[in-house]
């Protein structure tokens, strides 16, 4: 009469398509909560999910319904004091008619729809529609990606891949071949019969030896399998690598005693958000942290974020030190070369010219993109006038943007690393 | 009697369920003569509920993001604990399917078996509305339907296209219904074959419709066109539409009515919640003490159902802060033990108020208003004064026109049959939903489509208003007038695209300065 059923190991997600869909008509709201929530939240904690809230109004699903009005009414339960005929004060807000539809007005927008995304949707909204620009150096790499293309036929292979004219043409090959000497015999006996019919029609022993031997012939003819393992054939896959662009990007970090703590927090925020979309969007990409006050220094990640050591500012000593490490690990023929530098704009003032040379003659041109990110309240410095220069000569792939406060990171970042339309 | 339990602990197995299932049975059947439809008991996670939940009560459903919506609301409130879930959930087909969450423990299980699996499904079978209204055996294959079109509409014709007309359908789910005319039943096996075969012929009647070119010149008179389309008002306007908005596709038709009959397929449940749930209450209360009764369960399995009984049929005071509205558990479940009160002990009132049932078979009596009411006429029938007494029931009009609210009456003996109407008023789905009608569509002019609402006791409608109107006239595609008539006196229109105030006529005309003779 009743069947129970365990249903419990059936998927669960089974809202997961009504979720999505409820995302994508509200990607809006979600992204610009996602850009508040950026700017909001401290260093460590850019990467958890996120609650978005969106007004209620404008996730409502309407109907026909009535209005405040005319006249209305309810049967309530729980009387304690009123009798018949009682005449109440309308409660103010609650009640109806005019006043309560004011009520109801100014109380709208107070009411928002809060949900939770997770820490993957969260990043996937942030990071929407950025790209590394210039990203054009593919190189054979040999290891990292695949592309699987047809190779032929092979005799291995699993069940799904089996090539089944192929197979059957094998079959029918290794059976024309197994019985080709039988049936040529037995279509020889087969006209010595007969003619010994016609010939010698009482030689009994004579046709009943032939008749024997066609028998025979007709059953090593018939155990031939029809199909045998050594006929199936298989399409053979190979994997063949496709070129893949590999790309650097070094992050440059001034940490001079000019950087009060506060700017470092900035240039560090910024770099995690660099990281953090370096690290989600592009699987193989090295980083490489360059560390400068007076001298340069490559250093790991823990190392550029943790670090306390500081100096003075000489910003040409880690432009070399990327040069050098250019030079010696990542040749420019093979290599995307991508560089985020961040400062406060102070330098050794006959330093400023140093760098500009150095990037528009050497570093530059082999560069995809260069970004340099100016973390000052202040007017700007030389620095960044003499990279105005060097903006001037590579206009498509150098751009220098300033960052005042937190709320300025994502949106610099933004305009830095918005996808260009393909040209 | 020996008391020999079925189970002691609080935990729950296959076996336990079914020994349960197969007891409560036994006496819902053979004791009480309840008819239901084969039980199919599921055991599923709370992540699980959370999804049956999202799908607002169908199995299964099409996509759409406002089910999305419910599931992240869901999800929320119950991650952060501040709502249970649903003890059970249970769905009007045959086999009558009814959910149970992992998480309760075999007392809560036993319960809601008793509640879902022979208390709503013994409404489900019994009950006027569903038999003549819904079609439980076809249901499943039904939405099995709807689902499959849909998301082929949404390849064929891009998610947007489907997303936009489902909200406007949506949004007139609940003008979706016929209220009288007892509609076909749902049948999903014809309903594939069919569909396409409908495509064509709609399409055909609706080219009619709107042909422009007349087919002989001679037949067309005056008179055609003073004839009024269509002649009697409609009130079901996604079957209006569905027949004949002059733009739809094809495909859109067939959306259109499958919204349609799913509303359809819902119509029965909201007109007899107070009812459904109270006749389930009533049923797992009585199968549980009458299982007590035969000394198959604990002492401690009783005080854990009857505190959640408590609990679910709880009715705060109105000034109280959980309230919100009558709690239809606890007004169903009270006329429903009251019903059998007045049958079993009837009392000098009683008889006075119910001669025609006091004193008669109680089961005979509680079936008979099961099957034939719905919730606003059951409690026409059926409230008695010691139920409007224990509830202290108290009715309130709010008049536009008046400055105080007035209590119009309590649980007086004067009081008894003017609470009870007021009462039985509030749960008219006619009286709740503003009473939309398709008036005319202009077939020789402008296409446009004119609806009239009547007001209820001067209700005017509610702000939703012109977007509900956009909706519409996404469906239409041509102008949509609305009139909000109360009596014959039209108070308000609306229309869209919205008609700009035309400017001449605020201003004095002397042409038209003639006073009326």
């Amino acid at each position: 009469m009743s069947y129970v059923i365990d249903r419990r190991l059936n998927g669960k997600n089974k809202s997961t398509v009504n979720r999505q869909r409820f995302l994508r008509r509200y990607k809006s709201h979600i992204k610009k909560a996602v850009e508040d929530a950026v700017g909001r939240r401290s260093i460590t904690d850019i990467e958890h999910g996120e609650s978005i809230s969106i007004p209620n109004r404008d996730i409502d699903e309407p109907i026909f319904h009535h209005g405040k009005g005319g006249r209305q009414t309810q049967v309530h339960p729980g009387n304690r004091e009123f009798a018949s005929g009682d005449r109440i004060a309308r409660p103010e807000g609650g009640g109806g008619g005019q006043g309560g539809s004011q009520a109801g007005n100014s109380g709208e927008g107070m009411d928002e729809f809060v949900f939770q995304i997770t820490q993957d949707e969260f990043l996937d909204f942030m990071f929407e529609d950025l790209a590394l620009p210039n990203l054009v150096k593919r190189q054979l790499t040999g290891t990292d990606t695949f592309k699987p293309v047809r190779a032929g036929i092979s005799q291995q292979g699993n069940p799904s891949r089996i090539n089944i004219v192929r197979s059957m043409r094998a079959a029918q090959a290794r059976r024309i071949a197994l019985g080709g000497g039988s049936r040529k015999r037995l279509r020889e006996a087969r006209a010595e019969l007969e003619q010994l019919r016609l010939d010698h029609p009482d030689d009994l022993s004579g046709i009943q030896r032939l008749q024997e031997e066609i028998s025979a012939l007709r059953n090593r003819i018939e155990r031939i399998p029809f199909l045998d393992t050594f006929d199936l054939r298989y399409n053979l896959i190979v994997k063949q690598p496709t070129p893949s662009s590999k790309a650097v990007m070094f992050c440059l970090m001034d940490v001079s005693g000019s950087m009060t703590q506060a700017t470092k927090d900035l240039a560090k925020r910024f770099y995690i958000l660099l990281y953090l979309f370096l690290r989600r969007n592009y699987e193989r990409i090295d980083v490489v942290f360059i560390r400068h006050h007076t001298s340069a220094k490559e250093v790991d990640e823990e190392e550029f974020f943790y670090s306390r050591e500081t100096g003075g500012t000489i910003v040409s000593s880690a432009l070399r030190l990327m040069q050098q490490i250019i030079e010696d690990r990542y040749p420019p023929g093979e290599w995307n070369l991508y560089c985020a530098q961040a400062s406060d704009g102070d330098n050794w003032n006959d330093d400023s010219p140093i760098c500009r040379d150095l990037l528009v003659r050497q570093i530059m041109p082999a560069m995809q993109y260069y970004c340099y990110v100016e973390i000052t309240p202040r007017e700007h410095q030389t620095l960044w006038h003499e990279y105005e220069a060097v903006a001037e000569h590579f206009a498509d792939s150098f751009a220098q943007q300033q960052i005042v406060d937190a709320g300025d990171i994502y949106p610099v970042f933004r305009k830095l690393f918005q996808k260009r339309m393909a040209t | 009697m020996s008391r020999t339990p079925i189970s002691t602990g609080s935990e729950w197995t296959f076996e336990l369920i079914r020994e349960y299932d197969q007891e409560i049975g036994r006496i819902a059947h053979e004791v009480y003569g309840l008819d239901t439809y084969p039980n199919q008991i599921e055991v599923i996670t709370a992540e699980q509920m959370m999804d049956a939940y999202a799908s607002v009560g169908m199995p299964l459903g099409y996509h759409h993001w406002s089910y999305g919506k419910h599931f992240l609301a869901t999800e929320k409130g119950y991650r952060r604990g501040h709502m249970g879930l649903a003890y059970e959930i249970v769905i009007n087909s045959d086999p009558c399917i009814a959910y149970l969450m992992e998480e309760n423990t075999m007392c809560m299980q036993a319960l809601v078996i008793a509640h879902a699996s022979y208390g709503h499904n013994s409404f489900f079978k019994g009950n006027y509305l569903f038999r003549s209204w819904t079609d439980a055996s076809a249901i499943i294959d039904y939405l099995v339907f709807a689902k499959q079109y849909i998301s082929e509409c949404e390849e064929r014709h891009g998610i947007d296209a489907v997303e936009d007309l489902l909200d406007s359908c949506h949004a007139l789910m609940n003008y979706g219904v016929d209220r009288y005319k007892r509609p076909y039943p749902i049948s999903a096996a014809e309903e594939r074959q069919r569909q396409r075969e409908r495509e064509e012929h709609l399409q055909r009647q609706v080219n009619e419709l709107w042909r422009t070119i007349p087919v002989n010149p001679h037949y067309h008179t005056e008179a055609d066109d003073a004839v009024r389309y269509p002649c009697e008002p409609q009130e079901n306007l996604l079957y209006f539409i569905e027949k004949n908005a002059p733009l739809l596709e094809p495909w859109q038709r067939e959306v259109v009515r499958i919204v349609r009959k799913i509303a359809q397929y819902f119509y029965p449940q909201r007109q007899t919640q107070v009812m459904n749930e109270g006749w389930a209450t009533f049923w797992h209360y009585t199968l549980l003490n009458h299982l007590y009764d035969e000394g198959k369960v604990t002492d401690g399995f009783m005080m854990e159902f009857l505190q959640s009984h408590t609990s679910v049929v709880y009715q705060p005071p109105f000034d109280s802060n959980w309230y919100s509205g009558i709690n239809p558990y606890a007004l169903g479940f009270a006329m429903m033990q009251d019903i059998r009160r007045i049958c079993e002990h009837p009392t000098e009132e009683d008889r006075r108020w119910f001669p025609d049932i006091a004193g008669s078979d109680w089961l005979e009596t509680l079936k008979f208003a099961m099957r034939t009411f719905k919730d606003e006429s059951f409690i026409l029938q059926y409230l008695s004064p010691k139920v409007i007494r224990d509830f202290k029931l108290f009715a309130i009009v709010d008049d536009e026109a008046d400055d105080h609210l007035e209590v119009a009456a309590i649980h007086d003996d004067s009081g008894y049959r003017v609470v009870r109407e007021l009462l039985a008023a509030q749960y008219n789905l006619g009286n709740r939903e503003p009473n939309i009608q398709v008036w005319s569509v202009d077939r020789r002019g402008d296409r446009s489509l004119s609806l009239r609402h009547q007001r209820h006791q001067g209700k005017p409608l509610g702000e939703s208003t012109n977007e509900m109107l956009r909706h519409l006239h996404r469906l239409w595609g041509f102008d949509i007038h609305l009139q909000s008539l109360d009596g014959n006196r039209v108070i308000s229109e609306a229309h869209i695209p919205p008609r700009p105030e035309p400017e001449e006529e605020r201003l004095p005309k002397f042409d038209l300065n003639i006073p009326p003779i």
